[in-house]
């Protein structure tokens, strides 16, 4: 695989995004806000980090990556696309009946998808599984762990924390898109889960807080946690629930509805 | 569905006191006249089902009437052992209501799909299951539960379901509800999938009867519809743990001599994408899937030809 630098990954989250804003317009429901706030954590990792040949899905030596989150998957289905796992024209089909393109991940109708999830919380705990394996066959690989700041919520999120902290899982990255709001407001309004970079610190983990949106942040903080022995590493990514387009943003309304055609237009004219 | 429970909760809360609402990270608009009215009786426990579970259970302890309500499989088999344990075990009258029944929420994938819900919660003792079938019902359902003295489950369907009552019908928790009386067979069913199986009831000329309480199952309403010889339960949920499974359990038992035609949803996950509509009709619980397996079991029995 060519690795895109920032620059490049800059250039190539803007077709992401379209194609999140194109595909749930076409599916006519679906998570808008979740897909486009961890569009660059995404992009950055399967367009640079993530060893996986889309033409080899399950090589045992493949990195992996789990998205916790389950409901952000068109942006994982958008980034697989565009990386050859299956034809960028399938995308249209998300959500309709006979699709592989399902609501929420589903292991094993997709080659490429690592887990079923969407029922939130579970995916850290199968990623430290994933982890532990490879730490006991000495592999090389490494496992990614996207999380919701809202997701974490579930006390599931934070026995795998205490899990992989106490096996010193160093070959598992989180990351917490931590974009401060959940399906029905504010983080801290329905249940605070501040301060994220202390708790997961006590928790034992290698913490970074970076700019979840700044691709030279997220590359230098991938590096380093590449680069960190003796403990897992967890990215507290700082993003914007709905990044890139302007009537989103911010919005909690835009959690769980698809854009209507006519707003599909003008979130397309804003993403450029 | 949802949106009739939310007001008919709001006007049983302006009668007692002890009616308090948990969400999980969910319902917030649905609920916002309830907060205004109630300061201090709506908690949203944010995307922590089991704490909100356990939660509830405290506050019933303390003589309060807790409800628990979020998306069905976050708030039934996620939570099943705090179901179990913490409501049931205690006997405790908390009603937990599951937004999205069956296939509600097909497009969403295996995670959202509640198949399960009826058979896993069906096997803790002292709870109640009601499974209304639109918006009338739910009121029905929803105020039998709160006035039933142990935990009950409350399956919902989501939005806009067809009406199938122009007024909200009398609800007696463990009684059948005959609805369409036929010549031929007797269709079984409950929750909203009820208008395919009156669409189906019609055009087979059969008897409908709904069955909003799936537990405890009013057996002696089903001797007496099982002397008829053929009956037939659909639903919206596994073949296996479901009505049907219950009714076959029963029927065996009892030694009546009827015929069982069970319809539902098979024994496997559903990942074919698709919205509800679709997958009902790929499972055979829609109303053309219904006739067609119904009219081949009769030729099979040799009732017709
Ligand atoms: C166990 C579980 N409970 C509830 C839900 C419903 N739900 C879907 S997304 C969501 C909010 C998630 O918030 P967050 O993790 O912050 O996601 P993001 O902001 O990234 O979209 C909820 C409650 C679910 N999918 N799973
Ligand atoms: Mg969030």
């Amino acid at each position: 695989m060519k690795k895109l630098s920032p620059s490049e990954c800059a250039a190539q989250c803007k077709v992401i995004r379209r194609h999140i804003i194109e595909m749930l317009c076409a599916a006519g429901s679906g998570h808008p806000g979740g897909s486009l706030s961890a569009t660059e954590l995404v992009t950055a990792i399967y367009f640079h980090f993530l060893n996986q040949d889309p033409a080899q899905p399950e090589a045992p030596d493949r990195d992996r990556f789990i998205l916790s989150k389950g409901h952000g998957v068109p942006v994982q289905y958008a980034c697989m696309a565009e990386r050859g796992y299956f034809p960028v024209s399938e995308l249209a089909t998300l959500r309709k009946i006979d699709s592989r393109l399902q609501g929420h991940p589903v292991k094993g109708a997709l080659p490429g998808i690592e887990a079923s999830t969407g029922a939130l919380g579970q995916g850290l705990s199968i990623a430290c599984g994933h982890a532990l394996a490879g730490q006991l066959d000495g592999a090389a690989f490494r496992v990614y762990c996207l999380l919701g700041d809202g997701e974490i919520n579930e006390g599931q999120v934070w026995e795998a924390a205490l899990f992989a902290a106490h096996r010193r899982l160093d070959n598992l990255i989180a990351i917490v898109d931590a974009n401060a709001l959940q399906l029905d407001g504010r983080c801290t309004e329905i249940l605070n889960i501040e301060p994220l970079a202390a708790k997961w610190t006590a928790f034992g983990w290698h913490v970074i807080e970076l700019d979840g949106h700044d691709l030279p942040a997220i590359y230098a903080a991938l590096e380093e946690a590449l680069a960190h022995r003796g403990q897992p590493t967890c990215l507290v990514a700082r993003t914007v629930k709905g990044k890139g387009v302007s009537f989103m943003e911010n919005q909690v309304e835009w959690h769980g509805v698809a854009p209507t055609a006519e707003q599909a237009r003008q979130a397309l004219a804003e993403i450029g | 569905m949802r949106n009739a429970f939310a007001a008919c909760l709001e006007e049983l809360a302006a009668q007692d006191p002890r009616i308090v609402l948990l969400s999980g990270d969910i319902g917030n608009r649905l609920f916002d006249r309830f907060k205004e009215r109630f300061p201090g009786r709506f908690y949203n426990c944010g995307v922590a089902e089991a704490n909100m579970t356990g939660v509830a259970a405290g506050l019933a302890k303390a003589g309060l009437r807790p409800l628990t309500y979020t998306i069905t499989p976050f708030n039934t088999t996620r939570c099943l052992e705090f179901i179990k344990l913490d409501i049931c075990a205690h006997r405790l009258p908390v009603v937990v209501v599951g937004v999205g029944a069956g296939l509600s929420y097909a497009e969403l994938g295996p995670t959202h799909h509640a198949c399960d819900d009826l058979g896993l919660l069906g096997l803790l003792p002292d709870l109640t299951l009601l499974c209304p079938a639109d918006a009338r019902e739910t009121r029905a359902a929803l105020r039998a539960a709160l006035a039933h003295a142990g935990p009950c489950y409350l399956r919902l369907g989501k939005k806009g379901e067809p009406d199938v009552f122009d007024a909200e019908p009398p609800f007696e928790i463990g009684a059948l509800r005959p609805l369409r009386a036929g010549r031929e067979v007797v269709l079984l069913t409950y929750g909203p999938l009820l208008p395919e199986v009156l669409a189906a009831g019609a055009a087979l000329d059969a008897t409908v009867v709904a069955v909003p309480t799936v537990k405890p199952l009013d057996t002696a309403g089903l001797a007496a519809l099982a002397a008829t010889g053929r009956l037939v339960t659909v639903e919206e949920h596994a073949l296996r743990g479901g009505l049907g499974a219950a009714v076959a359990a029963w029927l065996a038992a009892s030694g009546q001599p009827a015929r069982l035609l069970t319809l539902g949803v098979p024994d496997q996950f559903l990942v074919t994408a698709g919205g509800q509509e679709a997958q009902r009709a790929a499972c055979g619980i829609d109303t053309a899937g219904i006739v067609a397996q119904v009219r081949t079991w009769r030729q099979q029995l040799g009732d017709v030809t």
